[in-house]
């Protein structure tokens, strides 16, 4: 297969953008900015590349590139996408360019280092996704920080400083737990005799018994990477950084980070805990679904008495990321799709609040509820759209919300009907906390004077909200153009969960034991021919 | 007798370095005072003629003097280190000494003996050799530390290093003594112990004492009470190389005694875990009160000397230590990079006399000179082991290195005090792009030696940090050749 450079150039695009960016003046604000969309837009359209050729039926990865890195250890450059990532990249290409529009006029500070910013997490979560290394995909992660960091604390409101440390240092802690496991990891597979780092090889070699690992081995390993993703989603007792986080952040940031930074953690459960760990995952699923399940009701019940509108936005977060994770720990296909349908659902339709709640910010400079009450009268649009992307959230019918809370609940129930019905209370919830705040907000008599005068939506505002509003209709009415590309990874992943039975028979499970009933003939991911992935090892070697 | 040709091959650095030194001494006197600088200029010579001189010891393998210098892979890769240092510490100092009105002849000249000295530590094959060579860089460095005569600072440091300094270097010396009892030979490959009941005891004892003396020059707690003082107090480019050359060098010399010495590693084993440990968490813990960025640096230097004791126990655990020793040498060079371009970035920023050296005079630096911020936000990130930098890849081998010696606990302390060190630094980071300046402090133009300085500290941490093949190779062949 003749390999092809497109995710390499999704991935680096926005730096080579910043690169440009930093040749401009500093205060040359206007070029600033349309170079930035620029940039975002040519990403954005390129990403669009990755549906051609795109084989919906093929469960293993595609697009993909390997290149010798580091030959001591054995990393390698190795990207790849399947039906999970690809709309997450697509995601991540479409709210980046969303986002510099978001903040044209709103930020007038340091607006180069603003972009930058905006740019390299782009690439760093872009990055995320397409690797196939778990170094390279570590690497990604935690260069990912920075720019958030910088976008929380730089340009972030009140206790911006605050919110920025304590997202750091969360999210550090996780992932350097999260580092050793995967070091633990390479260290189990070289003592196997097959020294490596690649996701994509760690997997066949544990799904073909080459390698396999003690329970309790499963245990720790299972446990230290879902520590780092159940922060980063954040599941229920680990998600006190993310209503600080969101309220400080500036609009784009906010965006971003319900958007796309929280996917990052559901896409490592997917990834990496269920098909690398299926036992342990199993294992402890009885309790992640509690605690995701506490995290739906309490989260919702906490947002419903929010003053502050952007974290009541961020309170509800923590309740839909909740659905999604129950979704994941269902271990049913459908639910599961659910998941994956729910977690783009969220990025749209929570990413749209934010936009909304932000504009309202740019006008008035507050979150308060209380300093809101009849905005509709003056801002019917704004009204409108805002509306739309509650009615969006809380699973209206018609509209994405629906299709992805409907799956989750319907896999979920075929196996666990309890975790199901409690969930159920979340959706009515929902509705609750999203209406009550959308009345207190919009409807009724202008409690203020200075709300009476407030411009609505100019143009820009307008063609960021018609899209997200047009993609929220097109997600719950033409729900099958996605699920149809997602269906081949959801059943995979499932499969992969399933270990032939030798593996487990005999006592077998410590490690290296079992590799002797297997021949040694070294390990090809899917989807590269054996002779190119030699042909990268051999060179690996030569050096 | 004169020497035969190879062995003095084999100490090419060390004798340009005392040369340049010599040199640099003798025109003092001669050089008009307005014209010094010249001097330095030649010192800045001598150094990268020391660097470029190793490729005599790479291309005469072997040992000199009857057994007394090692030239191989490993004391070439330490000559790298600690030469390295050297360049870019005088280098960029240059200005600070014009700035501050200091002589920078006998400067240099201390610089080139101590760097000489280091050189011989890392060589050493002898342990009175290794001790000259201690010896060598520790007196010139207690000088160095007093070099700002009028600033009562800078003497306190000078008096603590010295006195801590030389009850370290007598531990030293008394382990030596007593291990020569013990085995009847200072020549680390024939330190096995005689055939008598006490003799094992005796070397105990006596590695023991040297362990000390080692662990007080790397600055690994319990024994790190003289660094925060020290650090603080000398002036910043001495500091720099404080932190980066001597510290290699005496990792370099507890890595050839505990790969030589066969009763090394077992003993130390322990005394490692726990140094590195309560370095890690007492230079971690201390650091995040500081109010000072110099003294913040200073405990951090500490902390960083237990993530590369974390190596060395690694390396102590196992019959194949290469990982560990491969492990810490890759580390040292990240660290030496970055220590190195952070502590002459606060020697810049301190001003006059140093007396901006805290945090509040690192608000708003991000407005004020943001080339200098940026290079600091890229060191301090690289200390935080964040990726694309020396500093994670350094952690990355830490921890592999551990991993393989089956230290998971120390693998998971060296995380927890990752997480810890982080708040730290970035706080620096907040101070200069999130805060608004609490004063107001003259831009002074940055002098184009440290620029250089400062470029190749950074092009090197980021490109150790993206590319580390070459790097990780040849510490891997250097810790092949360490015995």
């Amino acid at each position: 297969m003749q390999q092809s450079y497109l995710l390499s150039v999704l991935t680096f695009l926005p730096v080579a953008g910043t690169l440009a960016l930093l040749l401009l003046r500093d205060d040359d604000h206007v070029w600033i900015r349309r170079l930035a969309m620029t940039t975002a837009s040519v990403e954005f359209a390129l990403s669009l590349l990755l549906f051609r050729g795109f084989d919906a039926h093929a469960a293993g990865y595609q697009w993909e590139e390997l290149r010798a890195w580091i030959p001591q250890p054995p990393i390698h450059y190795h990207l790849g996408i399947d039906g999970l990532s690809l709309f997450l990249v697509v995601l991540t290409t479409l709210l980046t360019p969303i986002s510099i529009l978001a903040s044209w006029n709103s930020i007038d500070q340091r607006v180069k280092g603003f972009f930058i910013s905006l740019l390299v997490l782009e690439t760093g979560v872009i990055g995320v996704f397409v690797s196939l290394d778990l170094f390279l995909f570590f690497l990604f992660w935690e260069v990912m920080l920075i720019p958030m960091y910088f976008l929380i604390g730089i340009w972030g409101h009140g206790r911006r400083i605050y919110a920025a440390l304590k997202f750091v240092l969360y999210t550090m802690f996780g992932s350097i737990l999260m580092l050793v496991a995967i070091l633990w990891l390479y260290r189990i597979t070289a003592v196997a005799g097959y020294p490596t780092f690649d996701v994509a090889q760690i997997q066949a070699l544990l799904t073909n018994g080459s390698v396999t690992l003690p329970l309790r081995t499963e245990y720790l390993l299972f446990g230290a990477f879902f520590l780092a993703f159940a922060i980063k989603v954040p599941l229920f007792p680990l998600h006190t950084w993310l209503p600080d986080a969101h309220t400080e952040a500036p609009t784009a940031g906010s965006v971003m980070l319900a958007g796309v930074l929280l996917k990052m953690g559901i896409y490592g459960m997917l990834r990496f805990c269920l098909p690398l760990f299926p036992d342990a995952a199993r294992q402890f699923a009885p309790y992640i679904a509690v605690l995701a399940i506490i995290g739906i009701v309490y989260g919702a019940l906490v947002a419903m008495v929010q003053v502050d509108l952007k974290r009541l936005v961020a309170y509800s977060s923590v309740s839909h990321l909740g659905f999604v994770v129950l979704g994941i720990f269902a271990f049913h296909q459908i639910s599961i799709q659910g998941a994956v349908y729910q977690m783009l659902n969220h990025g749209i339709s929570t990413g749209a609040l934010f936009l909304c709640v932000g504009m309202l910010y740019d006008r008035r400079h507050t979150h308060l509820i209380s300093e809101f009450g009849g905005i509709a009268t003056p801002m019917p649009v704004l009204a409108a759209l805002y509306l739309f992307s509650c009615f969006a959230s809380a699973g209206l019918p018609m509209l994405n919300g629906f299709v992805g809370e409907f799956l989750i609940l319907a896999g979920t129930f075929q196996k666990h009907a309890n975790w199901a019905s409690w969930a159920t209370l979340g959706v009515i919830f929902s509705s609750v906390y999203l209406l009550w705040s959308y009345q207190r907000v919009f409807f009724g008599g202008i409690t203020q004077d200075k709300n009476g005068m407030l411009p609505d939506l100019d143009k820009r505002e307008r063609g960021i909200l018609f899209v997200m509003a047009a993609l929220m209709l097109w997600m719950g009415i033409g729900s099958t153009f996605f699920t149809r590309r997602t269906e081949a990874y959801t059943q995979n992943v499932l499969q992969l969960m399933h270990r032939p039975q030798a593996y487990n028979a005999g006592g077998g499970r410590t490690p290296g034991t079992s590799s002797k009933d297997f021949d040694h003939a070294p390990v090809t991911p899917p989807g590269l021919s054996s002779a190119a992935y030699r042909g990268v090892t051999d060179s690996v070697k030569l050096k | 007798m004169f020497p035969p040709i190879q062995d003095l091959y084999r100490i090419a650095p060390e004798i340009v370095l005392c040369g340049f030194g010599m040199l640099v001494m003798l025109l003092a006197p001669v050089v008009p005072k307005g014209r010094h600088g010249l001097l330095a200029g030649i010192s800045v010579a001598g150094a990268a003629l020391a660097l470029v001189s190793t490729f005599f010891p790479a291309t005469h393998v072997g040992v000199a003097y009857s057994g007394l210098i090692r030239a191989d892979a490993f004391s070439l890769f330490v000559h790298w280190i600690v030469c390295g240092a050297a360049f870019l510490a005088i280098l960029g100092s240059i200005g600070y000494l014009q700035r501050d009105d200091l002589d920078p002849a006998e400067f240099c000249a201390l610089v080139l003996f101590a760097t000489a000295g280091m050189g011989v530590m890392a060589g050493a094959h002898e342990l009175l050799t290794a001790f000259i060579g201690l010896e060598m860089s520790s007196i010139a460095s207690y000088i160095l530390a007093s070099y700002r005569r009028d600033a009562p600072r800078s003497n306190e440091a000078a008096m603590k290093y010295f006195l801590l300094g030389s009850f370290a270097t007598a531990f030293f010396l008394y382990g030596i003594a007593l291990s020569l009892g013990a085995t009847g030979s200072t020549h680390l490959d024939l330190m096995t112990p005689l055939a008598n009941d006490s003799a094992h005891t005796l070397l105990k004892i006596g590695l023991g004492f040297i362990f000390i003396g080692l662990a007080f020059k790397v600055a690994a707690a319990p024994f790190q009470l003289w660094t925060p003082d020290v650090y603080e107090g000398a002036p910043a480019p001495v500091t720099a190389l404080l932190s980066t050359g001597p510290k290699a060098a005496a990792f370099a010399l507890a890595l050839r005694i505990m790969a030589s010495v066969d009763a090394a590693a077992p003993l130390w084993f322990w005394a490692l875990w726990v140094a590195a440990a309560l370095s890690m968490f007492v230079g971690n813990l201390s650091a995040i009160v500081q109010t000072s960025v110099k003294r913040m640096l200073a405990y951090s230097s500490i902390a960083h000397a237990g993530y590369i004791l974390v190596a060395l126990t690694a390396a102590a655990a196992t019959d194949h230590p290469e990982a560990g020793i491969a492990a810490a040498l890759f580390y040292l060079v990240g660290y030496a990079l970055v220590k190195m371009g952070a502590f002459l970035i606060v020697a810049h920023l301190g001003g006059p006399g140093e007396r901006h050296v805290d945090i509040e005079d690192f608000t708003g630096l991000g407005r004020r000179q943001p080339a200098l911020a940026a290079c600091l936000s890229l060191f301090l990130l690289s200390l935080l082991g964040l990726p694309i930098t020396a500093g994670f890849l350094g952690k990355f081998y830490v921890f592999n290195a551990a991993l393989e010696s089956n230290l998971i606990w120390l693998a998971i302390l060296l995380a927890l005090n990752s997480v810890i060190g982080s708040y730290y630094y970035l706080r620096v980071i907040v101070a200069m792009y999130m805060r608004e300046p609490a004063v107001e402090i003259a831009v002074e133009p940055v002098p184009w030696t440290l620029s250089a300085v400062l470029w190749i500290a950074a092009a090197g941490t980021v490109f150790a940090g993206l590319f580390p093949a070459r790097i990780i190779d040849f510490a891997a062949k250097a810790a092949l050749n360490i015995r």
